[in-house]
């Protein structure tokens, strides 16, 4: 990594990793003190943030449009969920060691695929692996079929739906609406201490500072390069020679790992995971904090995450019958107006005023990508 | 307390005889006067009296004030001399701060009239409440229900008549033979008149003599009655039934079962049709938009949201303006919707969607985006909660076509709806200029563009052909779901599983996938319960499309890119 | 990857660094501490699916804060309220809920109507010394410090209906069919009826059980599968549909042949605020158990209404002079006066000290007088059973012989248990 670079990120990563936390941890009433509420704040931030980067990889990078990611960040926060529910052992309020909701559904006997979970090395391997094995299955199946486009974005759809539809059940054992909440402790630390939970919040930075660097790793190797090239045109790449499935297979399964982990860091710190986090209209909510931030570019995401979801925090406090609204306005001026969001346009202006810097090649907004219809429309018709 | 109970329903058999002689004193007799104004008593033992004697005197000009009386609306009126009336009030209209109500006679409840001719609305406050304790009201209700069984078999209205007969034949009471007999002799209407036979064969089967029960358990057979399972099962099971009876029953049981395995499979099919429908009505507009132009319109679930705001919005109209012809507000809704949708549509396509041809991805989220707005806009200007539309009353009900099996006429009329969209798209698409030019333009544009065909006005024109078709979906939906700000949500998955499913651009893709997912659904549905049965075909699209990516009928041709 | 500028990169990080100090700094700035106001927060979604229900008790609150301050406050001080908008998303209540705690300190919270919000809300109170009012009937189980329930619990709504249907004058039905939705309130309300029906000698194939996932539109099967079981005559159902699902359910019940006199619908989450929004000419004659309808004939409650369409009438909210009062407004409505009282009585804001003085309040509420429990933390209530009538309003068929004890567990399915929080530690275990 160039100097520069490596100095700025740096300096973020202090920012982020070192500074905030050790501004909470001043004492009450001094004037630098970031509140517990705030650290809090940001810490699911982050973690969103974290699940951005990955989005960005499969659709800013590859151009692949996935409205399902909510399933991935779910099966890992379940996964996390899960073993924290049995951390808590009988201080439940039935005082039984199986979970509260499998009192009062008439469970006798804690189901069999939960008794993994207990151990939380296998949690912490499962939080990685069931989004990851999840994310393989349906990627084989679907990019071996040739499915792109607006198809695929259907079928993503439509196994959020599935997903939500399922773990609404109460038969599946997994909570149903109410999902799973009421931890105590993680991996034996209590959570409701403010301790623990800047600790969670330093993990989730240096998570962010690493996914950040696995995902510039990647984008920088030749394979990043075969990434664009499928989202600029995948024909050509295909006669090429390459196979773009299995990149967008690779691709796929990275980013929903990255979810997975951002969905177990969350459960932490929001203490509650219910399905409503799987369904179609959050798994859309995720796509515009990447189209807002600047897609194809890493910096975008964050951006985009932290600031959409702090706008939300903002204004449905204050203002909020706006907040549907600037929702709806921020999707429809960023496809119209700024494509390349908040940090490639500014990208774009830098290259234009600083002049050192290379031309940027975001996802030109000009050269329509390909789409699964048998596009008649297009000039370029019989040459 | 409880002898006086006795007593009533000892006086049940003695009701339904005078009834059928019943020709009505024109007035009432001195016993029924003395007896009205003794059951405005505060005492409470006297007016259960009174209301015993009311019920045994089989005047059936008695019941309105029996009913009303356990309802709490009888009330005494103090009239000029020191006298008092026994009156029962109707709703209640608010006046400023007063309330008034409209009184009646005890007497056969007729309105009461003022010296002008025009019924009084008399001021509450100045009225006595009769107060009715639980045990009269314990005492009143087999007295009506006796009541009200025989002078329902009268009512003009089919479905009461059928329903008392059901419920007399129920409760297996052989006083109640006679009133079904005679009424049976009357009767003209098929099913009021099968639901009278199965009373009667009902309560010959609890109450009959032995001969009569083998021919009562027999005939419950052959009507196929469901009512009567139980009955016949138990009888069947219990040791000390003579043989006979015992293999009547039985075989009863057997074809009984046998009816009703053939009525649940055509009612199977009748809400695979009838979901379907739905569907297809929902996914025309989408598969037009999408396989003539490629866009995939994220805000078509608010479009049909529009539609059925807009009959909400002609029935206040209707309410406010036009009461007398109200039924038919629904038929101007459905062109209504239509309009409002389309216009919708087309300033949408021409503002942003435009902009975006080529770029399907985009404009997914941007018509994601709108649909938001839009939803947020209707929350804000109509209320987050969902509001009333009132079904009007030729849709409202069903019509009996068989045995057990009742077809709600507000599906029917659905199914006929989405008949009469798919034919008119087919006949616009297929046998009109306009069509021709909409086929073009998808075929090829730069040619057609090259033939003087104007592209642009063909693209604004089909989206808005497609939102209109929206907006009538949605005002067909006010008849089967709620209205609300998020009546787009509900549907919108389902409309684009039919869509993708059906294949780009042909209209018998999307009629057979609607027709293939509604009825894959509902023939789960039973066994497997209502999530399962979508989620199963969630995933059996799913796992179409890896087959067939492009849907049932792909397009056909040299694309390099599909 | 784009080449990026030492520049650039620093500028951005800038902008980062300044869009975390300005979200630190804003909210703080927004909220100014008056000296002469005492903060309250409001927990309700104002959008989302929960908008539906949770508005109407938003604006109760507001007004009930309105009447109050209008009075002269509490204890001198004026209500200033703190509204947030979880916007139907458990997430973002257990971050207001913090917010709430945590930044603007309030005294006391009104709100939350889902199972899912308040357990999402639970641990946030107990944890930081919070007071939450929740005003909606719930399945019970639960016992929280933190938490006063002015909602029913299931004896007080579920175990009368039931008891109504099967009594004469209910008309002594004996085939009883238990349909919800798909979440723990059904699921729990179903678990104590049932007990409680075997309890009464009722065989169990007379019972059947079936959920629906929410939204669902679609009740042609199951109205099919209702009607064969009604076959017989003797049979009701036990509703606990909610919300949404309603219309489709009782159109498609109608509309196949089945009459509320044959086989009625005893619904336990229909109330006024949801009929102004259905056609009610199927529902006519279907009944519904609460503790309040807004036609109770007292003159408390006939001012409650007027106050509350004038109200409406004069902020401009949707509906204006034609809405409607029920149970959880009600319910929400006394329990801002309940805390006000307990104030008074301790002194003091304090939670500690209020929580005590809440013990055993007595309070005239629209409905009737209710009482506070002294030890349970939730509330004496009356129990209505009502007819629905075509205008939207309900008709009261049968009445509670006085206040209803709150029983948050069950004595059919946990006889075992109880809460107490003056003499334990809220649920325990009872000696044999």
């Amino acid at each position: 990594m160039r100097t520069r670079e490596r100095w700025a990120f740096l300096a973020a990563a202090v920012l982020l990793v070192v500074v905030l936390p050790a501004l909470n941890a001043l004492p009450q009433g001094s004037p630098l003190r970031v509140s517990n509420f705030t650290l809090n704040l940001f810490g699911k931030f982050l973690t969103y943030a974290i699940l951005a980067l990955g989005i960005d990889l499969i659709w800013g990078y590859t151009g692949v449009l996935s409205l399902g990611h909510g399933v991935f960040f779910g099966l890992g926060a379940y996964a996390m969920g899960m073993h924290l529910m049995l951390e808590i052992g009988a201080k439940g309020v039935y005082q039984n060691v199986l979970p509260d909701f499998m009192v009062w559904n008439r469970v006798t006997e804690l189901p069999l695929f939960w008794k993994p979970f207990g151990s939380a090395l296998f949690t912490l391997l499962a939080v990685v692996a069931v989004p990851g094995i999840v994310a393989l299955v349906f990627g084989f199946l679907t990019f071996r079929s040739r499915i792109r486009g607006v198809y695929f974005s259907i079928i993503t759809q439509a196994l959020a739906l599935c997903a939500w539809l399922t773990f609404n059940r109460n038969a599946m054992n997994l909570g149903g609406t109410n999902g799973l909440s009421g931890f105590k402790t993680m991996f034996g630390f209590p959570l409701n201490e403010p301790g623990t939970q800047r600790g969670l919040y330093v993990v989730t930075a240096l998570c962010l500072c690493a996914a950040y660097l696995l995902c510039r790793w990647i984008v920088r190797t030749p394979a990043g390069k075969v990434l664009v090239a499928i989202r600029d045109s995948e024909t050509r790449v295909l006669f090429c020679g390459y196979s773009p499935a299995a990149f967008k297979l690779f691709v796929f399964t990275v980013s929903a790992c990255l979810a997975g982990v951002a969905g177990a860091l969350y459960v932490g710190q929001v203490g509650i995971i219910t399905p409503a986090r799987i369904g179609v209209l959050p798994s859309i909510e995720m796509i515009i904090w990447v189209a807002v931030g600047g897609r194809g570019t890493l910096i975008g995401p964050i951006v985009g995450a932290f600031g959409v979801n702090w706008l939300q925090s903002l204004l449905t406090t204050h203002y909020p019958d706006l907040w549907i609204l600037v929702l709806g306005g921020l999707f429809v001026s960023v496809v119209l107006f700024f494509p390349d969001g908040v940090v490639g346009t500014a990208q774009k202006l830098m290259a234009r005023f600083g002049g050192t810097a290379k031309p940027v090649s975001t996802p030109r907004a000009a050269s329509p990508p390909p789409s699964a219809v048998p596009e008649s429309k297009r000039e370029e018709v019989a040459r | 307390m409880f002898i006086r109970l006795l007593l009533a329903l000892a006086l049940l058999p003695g009701l339904t005889a005078p009834a059928a002689a019943q020709g009505g004193p024109p007035s009432p007799v001195p016993e029924i006067v003395k007896a009205i104004g003794e059951v405005a008593s505060s005492d409470a033992a006297v007016q259960e009296a009174a209301a015993v004697a009311l019920g045994k005197s089989g005047d059936r000009k008695i019941l309105p004030l029996l009913e009303a009386l356990r309802e709490g609306s009888v009330y005494v009126r103090p009239l000029p001399g020191g006298r008092k009336e026994t009156v029962i009030v109707g709703d209640k209209v608010n006046e400023g701060d007063k309330t008034l109500v409209p009184i009646f006679t005890a007497y056969g409840r007729d309105p009461i009239q003022g010296p002008d001719g025009k019924p009084i609305l008399a001021d509450l406050s100045k009225l006595e409440e009769v107060s009715t304790g639980r045990s009269l009201r314990l005492v009143l209700r087999p007295l009506i229900d006796a009541f009200s069984g025989q002078s329902q078999l009268a009512d003009p209205d089919w479905t009461v008549r059928q329903a008392a007969a059901v419920k007399i034949g129920n409760v297996g009471d052989p006083g109640g033979l006679p009133a079904l007999t005679e009424a049976l002799a009357k009767e003209k209407d098929r099913w009021v008149r099968y639901a009278l036979e199965e009373a009667i064969a009902l309560i010959q089967l609890k109450a009959g003599a032995p001969a009569e029960r083998v021919i009562a358990a027999t005939r419950l057979g052959a009507l196929g009655s469901g009512d009567a399972l139980d009955r016949l099962r138990e009888v069947a099971a219990t040791a000390d039934t003579p043989p006979a009876l015992k293999e009547a029953a039985a075989t009863a049981v057997k074809r009984i079962e046998r009816w009703s395995l053939l009525t649940q499979g055509i009612q199977v099919a009748f809400q695979g049709v009838s979901l379907s429908s739905i569907l297809l009505l929902m996914a025309l507009g989408l598969a037009i938009i999408f396989g003539l132009m490629g866009v995939i319109n994220m805000a078509h679930g608010e479009l049909m949201a529009l539609g059925a705001y807009t009959t909400y919005v002609t029935q206040g109209w209707f309410q406010g303006h036009a009461a007398g012809a109200f039924e038919y507000y629904f038929l101007v809704a459905l062109p209504l919707s239509f309009l409002v949708a389309g216009a919708a549509g087309f300033v949408l396509e021409r503002g942003v969607i435009r902009f975006l041809y080529g770029r399907p991805l985009e404009t997914l989220l941007l018509t994601w985006g709108i649909s938001l707005m839009i939803q947020q806009g209707l929350r804000l200007w109509f209320g987050a909660a969902n509001v009333d539309v009132i079904s009007p009353k030729w849709l409202s009900g069903g019509v009996p076509v068989m045995v057990g099996i009742q077809l709600p006429y507000n599906r029917l009329f659905i199914i006929g709806l989405a008949t009469v969209a798919v034919c008119g798209m087919y006949l616009l698409l297929f046998k009109t200029d306009a069509g021709l030019r909409i086929r073009a333009v998808t075929q090829n544009r730069g040619m057609a563009a090259c033939l003087g065909v104007r592209s642009r006005r063909v693209d604004a024109l089909t989206f808005a052909l497609g939102a209109g078709l929206a907006g009538i979906a949605g005002c067909a939906l006010t008849q089967i779901g709620n209205v609300g700000p998020e009546l787009g949500q509900n549907y919108i998955v389902d409309s684009f599983m039919v869509v993708v499913t059906g294949g780009v651009g042909k209209l018998l893709g999307t009629i057979l996938a609607a027709l293939g997912i509604g009825g894959l659904n509902k023939i789960i549905e039973p066994s497997f319960g209502a999530v399962f049965g979508k989620v199963a075909i969630l995933v059996v699209v799913i796992l179409f499309i890896q087959r067939r990516p492009s849907g049932l009928f792909a397009a056909k041709g040299r694309y390099a890119d599909s | 990857m784009q080449d990026l500028s030492r520049r650039n990169f620093l500028k951005t990080t800038a902008a980062v660094g300044l869009g975390a100090a300005a979200g630190i700094g804003f909210p703080a700035v927004l909220r100014a501490q008056g000296g002469g106001t005492v903060k309250v927060g409001v927990l309700h979604s104002l959008s989302g699916t929960m908008a539906i229900s949770e508005v109407s008790l938003r604006d109760v609150c507001m007004m009930a804060f309105e009447e109050i301050n209008a009075k002269g406050g509490v204890m001198g001080k004026k209500i200033e309220p703190v509204v947030v908008d979880p916007a139907s998303n458990w997430d973002l209540f257990a971050e207001k809920a913090k917010q709430l705690l945590l930044q603007d300190k309030v005294a006391v919270t009104f709100g939350c109507w889902t199972s899912v919000s308040r357990k999402s809300v639970l641990p946030v109170f107990e944890n930081n010394e919070g007071l939450l009012f929740y005003p909606v009937q719930y399945e019970g189980e639960e016992c929280s410090k933190a938490v006063f329930y002015t909602g029913a619990t299931p004896n007080q709504q579920l175990i009368p209906a039931a008891e109504y249907l099967m009594s004469k004058e209910g008309g002594g039905y004996k085939k009883f069919y238990l349909l919800g939705t798909d979440y723990v309130f059904p699921r729990t309300a179903n678990k104590i009826l049932r007990a409680f029906l075997l309890a009464k000698g009722v065989p169990a194939d007379n019972i059947a059980e079936e959920y629906t996932p929410f939204n669902h539109q679609d009740y042609q099967t199951i109205v099919g599968k209702i009607k064969r079981f009604a076959s017989g005559g003797g049979a009701t159902v036990l509703s606990t549909i909610n919300g949404d699902s309603n219309v489709p359910f009782y159109k498609e019940f109608a509309n196949q042949g089945l009459r509320s006199e044959t086989a009625p619908i005893m619904a336990f989450s229909v109330a006024e605020d949801e009929l102004r929004g259905m056609d009610t000419s199927a529902l006519v004659g279907h009944l519904a158990a609460w503790n309040y309808y807004e036609s109770v004939n007292t003159p408390q409650n006939k001012k409650f209404i007027a106050n509350f369409q004038a109200y409406c009438e004069k902020n401009k909210l949707p509906g204006g002079s034609k809405r409607v009062t029920d149970d959880p407004m009600e319910a929400a409505y006394f329990g801002v006066y309940v805390w006000k009282q307990a104030v008074e009585k301790a002194k003091s804001f304090d939670v500690a000290a209020v929580r005590k003085a809440v013990y055993g309040q007595k309070f005239l509420a629209p409905g009737g007088e209710i009482k506070m429990h002294d030890y349970n933390h939730h509330t004496w209530k009356p129990v209505l059973i009502g007819e629905i009538l075509k205008d939207g309003q309900f008709k009261v068929v049968s009445r509670s012989k006085g206040l209803v004890e709150p029983e948050p567990w069950s004595k059919y399915t946990s006889p075992d248990k109880g809460c107490d929080w003056v003499k334990h530690q809220g649920t325990y275990q009872k000696k044999a």
